[in-house]
């Protein structure tokens, strides 16, 4: 595959992405049926998530809530009138043998929000449109290599998922940044999840599925100028991580870039993004698979949002991020350049908590800038799906505060915590990690050093003081790092002077 | 969109109903192609008379009533156990619908 400074090299890339968040709304979006993640299969269904015969489907008028205060959030105009559509397809992960969707007439359209880059820079994502819709159910392909349909021989169906209420959040085509264009998809991903979580209207778990992106790619020819029309788009499904949305989108970018370069031509399809291997490969060709005649809803009334209901939502919204950002910042005496890497490692919110937990703005920021995104780094997880909470840290910081251990001994509790090990005082209790502070056992320590170092002590009492640093690391070893460094220093410097 | 049928002429081929058939996974025989499609035909056009006294100033309905913005509160109500719910399906497998694969086509 070619590198991606020659995929840019001739090629402007322009991107576009489809967002889907499943609302945290208790029930589903047609029926009462609970939404609890992960419970048994088919457990929480109903004959109208089932689509039985006879049975009719009413709104979730919170779910219509939650979708318009999204709208609202990015700025979109709120239709007067809007229906649902059936969008018909003959695929088991719906039994109705349709998805109840928006058509031609979504919720929120015509909106744009602003994305801050890691380096500072803004750029303004338009919004085509945010509409209402259901989730489907999940299938599990038996008997193929991978869990995939490819070579299975059947498929297991559970419907719990299906009829929770999703909204679906489109972009414009996004045009402007060019070689930036897969760091801006991840950046997109990451404001729209800060947003929804300001919002209160999803828990935006990535990994459970909650929040899912669809990323659009095509590329136009450097020498076609900026009035060309776009290229052929290829739509990469399901890419759950924000970590592989700018991976896939620059993996699409080089390989259609090397496709055009070689002659060939892009297909319109839709493709798999494959976390393991980091490459896409083709699912179904868009031009044979969309066609879902889509038509009103004949089961549904028009939702008629009035004037005074949206004015009422607008006034809900929360804080916008910018805004947010920069009262946090004020509050927590946040330089620029620390705000701006705590938003970009995605830790405000995991900030917010530690701080909320008690720890110390500055605390809370080394934790999860230095040591818990060099951990998440070297796991491949985002931060925040590390087995920490910011409690947890804050209670970390607390055991470093009150002296009980030293910065050492607080990141091999942390081992014990991220190894699921229970509470940092529970790691500390049953790894015996409290720094020695009996001062009895410190002394012994010390004179065995000085015991040990005739040499070095005698340098000390001749006025050396630096030469104690050799002292106080014999007694670190000899306490297996247990102990509190300037402390050991103190006692150290009483002996020998 | 599927067409807006005209009133006049054959409004569903017989090209219409094997693609039709195609989307909704119905194996069609050449006989049946050739016997459904005039009797497509003269259901959507008898469906598409309603034009001639519906003009242009007279929208689409989608619902009878003319009410908007019928909601239920966000509340858990008891739905079936996954017992009920499996109960008719003709095979299941982890406590899951068994159905048959699709070829060509991912979830």
């Amino acid at each position: 595959m070619i590198s991606y400074v020659e995929a840019i090299e001739h090629f402007e890339p322009v991107i576009g992405l489809e967002v889907h968040v499943e609302l945290g709304t208790a029930s589903k979006m047609f029926c009462g049926c609970a939404t609890t993640f992960g419970a048994e299969p088919n457990s929480q269904v109903c004959p109208t998530c089932l689509g039985l015969p006879g049975s009719l489907p009413v709104m979730n008028g919170a779910a219509v809530e939650s979708a318009i205060r999204i709208g609202l959030a990015l700025g979109c105009d709120i239709a007067g009138w809007c229906r649902f559509a059936r969008k018909n397809y003959f695929y088991p992960d719906m039994p109705k043998n349709f998805q109840t969707s928006q058509y031609d007439e979504p919720i929120a359209f015509e909106g744009a929000t602003d994305v801050v880059l890691a380096d500072g820079e803004t750029v303004r994502i338009e919004i085509e449109r945010a509409h209402m819709e259901e989730d489907t159910g999940k299938s599990l392909h038996v008997g193929g290599a991978t869990g995939r349909i490819h070579g299975a021989s059947h498929s297991l169906v559970d419907y719990n998922r299906a009829g929770i209420p999703l909204v679906e959040i489109v972009t414009k085509p996004v045009i402007g940044p060019d070689a930036q264009a897969p760091e801006v998809a991840r950046a997109y991903v990451a404001h729209l999840r800060e947003l929804l979580l300001a919002l209160g209207v999803s828990d935006v778990r990535m990994e459970q599925g909650s929040l899912r992106c669809d990323a659009n790619v095509s590329l136009r020819p450097r020498s076609g100028g900026p009035d060309q029309p776009l290229g052929t788009r290829t739509e990469t499904k399901n890419v759950n991580s924000l970590r592989s949305v700018e991976r896939a989108v620059r993996h699409e970018i080089c390989r259609q870039a090397e496709l055009l370069l070689a002659g060939g031509s892009v297909t319109l399809e839709t493709r798999h993004w494959h976390e393991d291997t980091g490459v896409t490969t083709p699912g179904r060709s868009k031009e044979q698979a969309e066609d879902y005649r889509y038509f009103p809803e004949p089961d549904l009334v028009p939702v008629a949002p009035s004037p005074q209901w949206v004015d009422h939502l607008r006034q809900t919204l929360p804080e916008p991020p910018g805004e947010r950002r920069a009262r946090l910042a004020a509050q927590w005496g946040f330089s620029e350049l620390e705000m701006r890497d705590t938003v970009g490692a995605g830790a405000l919110e995991l900030v917010e908590s530690t701080v909320a937990c008690g720890a110390s703005p500055q605390s809370a920021r080394k934790w999860w800038l230095a040591e818990l995104s060099r951990r998440a780094r070297a796991e491949g997880v985002e931060l925040a799906d590390l087995p920490v909470s910011p409690q947890q840290v804050a209670e970390l910081q607390g055991l470093v505060d009150g002296g009980r251990v030293n910065d050492q001994l607080a990141r091999q509790v942390l081992d014990g915590v991220l190894a699921g090990e229970g509470s940092p005082e529970q790691v500390v209790t049953d790894r015996g990690l409290e720094v020695v502070s009996d001062d009895g056992a410190l002394t012994a320590a010390v004179d065995q050093a000085i015991a040990d170092h005739p040499d070095v002590a005698a340098k000390v009492r001749d006025g050396k003081i630096a030469a104690s640093g050799a002292l106080i690391g014999a007694v670190m070893k000899q306490l297996r790092g247990q102990a509190d460094a300037a402390r050991v220093r103190e006692l150290v410097l009483q002996r020998l002077t | 969109m599927p067409e807006t049928p005209e009133t006049t002429g054959p409004s569903i081929s017989r090209a219409d109903v094997a693609h039709l058939a195609g989307l909704a996974r119905i194996d069609l025989t050449e006989a049946e192609l050739d016997h459904l499609a005039p009797q497509l035909s003269v259901i959507v056009e008898s469906v598409a008379r309603v034009r001639e006294v519906a003009d242009e100033d007279v929208p689409p309905t989608s619902h009878p009533l003319p009410v908007t913005n019928v909601f239920r509160d966000d509340v858990v109500r008891p739905g079936l156990s996954a017992d009920e719910a499996l109960a008719a399906a003709p095979s299941v497998e982890q406590q899951r619908f068994s159905v048959p694969q699709i070829l060509g086509e991912e979830a």
